[in-house]
């Protein structure tokens, strides 16, 4: 599906003022809600979440989806955490190694749906069943790392001013964001995987590498997803195997939330980063309020998805009404 | 539906379920090899007891879910919410018969019926508003687990009500009492998708909607109802596992039961793009993943690990149901063949 070029940006505009009207609400209603503070902390705290979600963005672009996340966000974070912690490996290389077998995890995934034509979601479901058992084979329980290396990454800010600073893994977060809204504009590989996701056949003949970009695109959410669990692993200082349940469901909403329709070819990586600050403000105002439980964070994404997906309706029937005219 | 009402049904459904049929007999035969106790039976107060009760009795909520399961897949759907609706429905179980004096024979078909209308719901997102099924459950899923800890304000609620605790742990004939209701749940589905033109319709949806359209068939109305017996077979679930604990636990009851479910469906032999269903096969589906934790479990394996080889398991019944997957095994027995 493709709609006309100014209708496009319609859903993005729409996020971007449901994110603009929730600030807004949030810092009438909680003294102290506006500040530089809380802006750093929308990025530090949905560092991993961010990243993944923009892997995710790639992935559901293409006419994807990756329900394995979370569970591979897990088994990075333990992975890294034993080599670290119980086998003394300098954490360089176990960064460099958990980030392989993240990419190669996803690139298995992306051959069984390539090669085999498995529904994505099945293959992916298996994958996030997988990944946690492994996790969980790894170590039961949480382990903590300790290391010079850690500490000095943690210690790094890059100051905004007052109290408020980006942490070394927001940074990255906003690293990966850059790069990944710039591939899928500026390089083949991105026009490649909206063609992909706007219609495969037409893309075939086209002759765009279908196969090679389907693959590449779960593998590169492995990689994403690896990176997520080392930025984890920065955040918490501990790997968990039980850490990222549900995160996939997460980032998939901040990619719908962000304008990408999960039929594929229409997204932008821009709109992934409104939604995560959607989720972020949420979850911060919740933390502000005290009253309302954590479990309204579920429901409120539920309604907001649900919110989303019927103006994406709305707005691609209204299209396809004009371009019958 | 390629050749309707001629090609006798019976000689295909028996053919796909030979698979699960054998995977389930070659599991139960290193059972026999072993683990020599798995099928030790014993009688105890009138009651059967043994590693094989104790498969059809865990296996029930799986079983369940399984029966909705096959009728939205047979539409060509998929239904991700049933791990929430089950922890939905076993919080308002618990909360009735806590906060109120009503007895468990209103208070069940009340919480089958919150099961039914969130199934119903999202029948009518998708029909209605033509959603992804997917896109439409997960809406559920995430939000439905939100709502379940909502009832239960986050806390564990307990109870003891008997016909309640019945439910879930009772005796009935010497087995437990859930497989009365699997068995019940399971005859009720036959007769209403074979006894009736409900399975024509339903097939006929799944194969091609828009054909059924134009025939005539009320596809919208046949998916909106699978999907509330989804829900329906999905508060079920949730009833037994939260009697089974005599507690409503929101976080935990029904964690990743749908993806058993799905499971069961598509290892039983029912395609995941619709059409032609086997209720047997997911039974039998179910039963095999039911009887693959308890192997697991038995040769010691943590359960927090159990998931591993199982998706391996899953997985892999998936890849030899792939046509391409075939052709590329033939192709490589071939080429040796030739060299």
């Amino acid at each position: 599906m493709s709609l006309p070029a100014r209708r496009k940006f319609i859903p993005l505009l729409a996020t971007a003022l449901a994110l603009a009207a929730l600030f807004t609400t949030a810092s009438l209603l909680y003294p102290g809600f506006c500040s530089r503070l809380v802006v750093a902390n929308l990025f530090a705290d949905n560092a991993a979440l961010g990243i993944s979600a923009v892997g995710m963005t790639y992935v559901i672009i293409s006419g994807g989806i990756d329900l394995s996340v979370g569970s591979v966000v897990a088994a990075t974070s333990i992975v890294a955490a034993t080599l670290i912690g119980r086998h003394g490996w300098h954490p360089v290389p176990v960064i460099a190694l958990s980030l392989l077998l993240g990419l190669l995890f996803g690139l298995g995934q992306g051959l069984l749906i390539q090669r085999f034509e498995l529904p994505a979601f099945l293959v992916t479901l298996g994958g996030m069943f997988f990944a946690r058992g492994l996790a969980f084979a790894v170590t039961p329980e949480s382990a903590g790392i300790n290391h010079p290396f850690y500490d000095w990454v943690q210690a790094l800010r890059l100051p905004l001013g007052g109290r408020a600073g980006l942490p070394a893994t927001a940074l990255l977060f906003l690293a990966v964001f850059v790069v990944a809204a710039a591939a899928s504009h500026l390089t083949s590989f991105g026009r490649n995987v909206y063609a992909l996701g706007g219609g495969a056949d037409s893309a075939r003949l086209m002759g765009l590498p279908v196969a090679a970009t389907r693959v590449a695109v779960y593998g590169l959410n492995g990689f994403a997803s690896a990176l997520a669990g080392v930025v984890a692993t920065f955040y918490t200082g501990s790997g968990n195997p039980a850490m990222g349940a549900g995160l996939e469901l997460d980032a998939i909403a901040a990619v719908v939330i962000g304008g990408a329709l999960l039929t594929g070819g229409v997204g932008f990586v821009e709109g992934t980063l409104l939604g995560v600050l959607i989720f972020g403000t949420i979850q911060s105002a919740l933390v502000f309020d005290g009253r309302l439980n954590s479990w309204w964070l579920r429901i409120a994404i539920g309604l907001l998805l649900l919110l989303f997906i019927l103006l994406q309706k709305w707005i691609s029937g209204r299209a396809g009404a004009a371009r019958a005219e | 539906m390629s050749e309707p009402g001629q090609k006798p049904r019976g000689a295909s459904v028996g053919a796909r379920l030979r698979w699960p049929a054998l995977s389930l007999a070659a599991l139960l035969l290193f059972n026999w090899f072993f683990s020599p106790t798995f099928f030790h039976l014993e009688i105890k107060g009138g009651y059967l007891y043994g590693t094989i009760v104790d498969v059809l009795n865990q296996g029930s909520k799986a079983m369940l879910l399984s029966l909705g399961m096959t009728l939205v897949i047979a539409t060509g759907g998929v239904d991700l919410s049933v791990g929430s609706v089950m922890a939905i429905a076993g919080a308002a179980g618990a909360l009735l018969v806590t906060r109120t004096h009503l007895p468990f024979g209103v208070i069940a078909p009340i919480c089958l019926g919150a099961g039914g209308a969130l199934g119903v719901a999202n029948g009518l997102l998708i029909t209605a508003l033509r959603m992804q099924p997917i896109i439409a459950t997960l809406i559920l899923m995430v939000a439905g687990r939100g709502l379940a800890m909502l009832l239960t304000g986050g806390q564990i609620i307990t109870f003891e009500q008997p016909s309640f605790v019945f439910f879930g742990n009772g005796h009935f004939l010497g087995l437990p009492f859930t497989t009365t209701v699997v068995a019940l749940a399971f005859a009720l589905t036959l007769w209403l998708t074979r006894g009736t033109a409900l399975g024509l319709f339903l097939e006929a949806t799944g194969d091609n909607e828009t054909a059924s359209r134009f025939c005539g068939a009320p596809t919208a109305f046949i998916k909106t109802l699978v999907y509330g017996f989804s829900g329906v077979c999905a508060a079920t679930a949730g009833l037994i596992a939260t009697a089974n604990i005599k507690a409503a636990d929101s976080s935990r009851a029904g964690e990743m039961m749908e993806l058993d479910a799905i499971f069961a469906v598509i290892v039983g032999g029912t395609a995941l793009t619709g059409g032609r269903f086997t209720l047997a096969g997911s039974i039998l589906g179910a039963l095999l993943i039911q009887t693959l934790t308890t192997t697991l479990y038995n040769l010691g394996l943590p359960p927090a690990i159990a998931p591993a080889p199982k998706a391996v398991v899953v997985v892999a019944a998936c890849l030899l149901q792939s046509a391409k997957f075939r052709e590329w095994t033939r192709g490589l027995v071939g080429r040796k063949a030739a060299a």
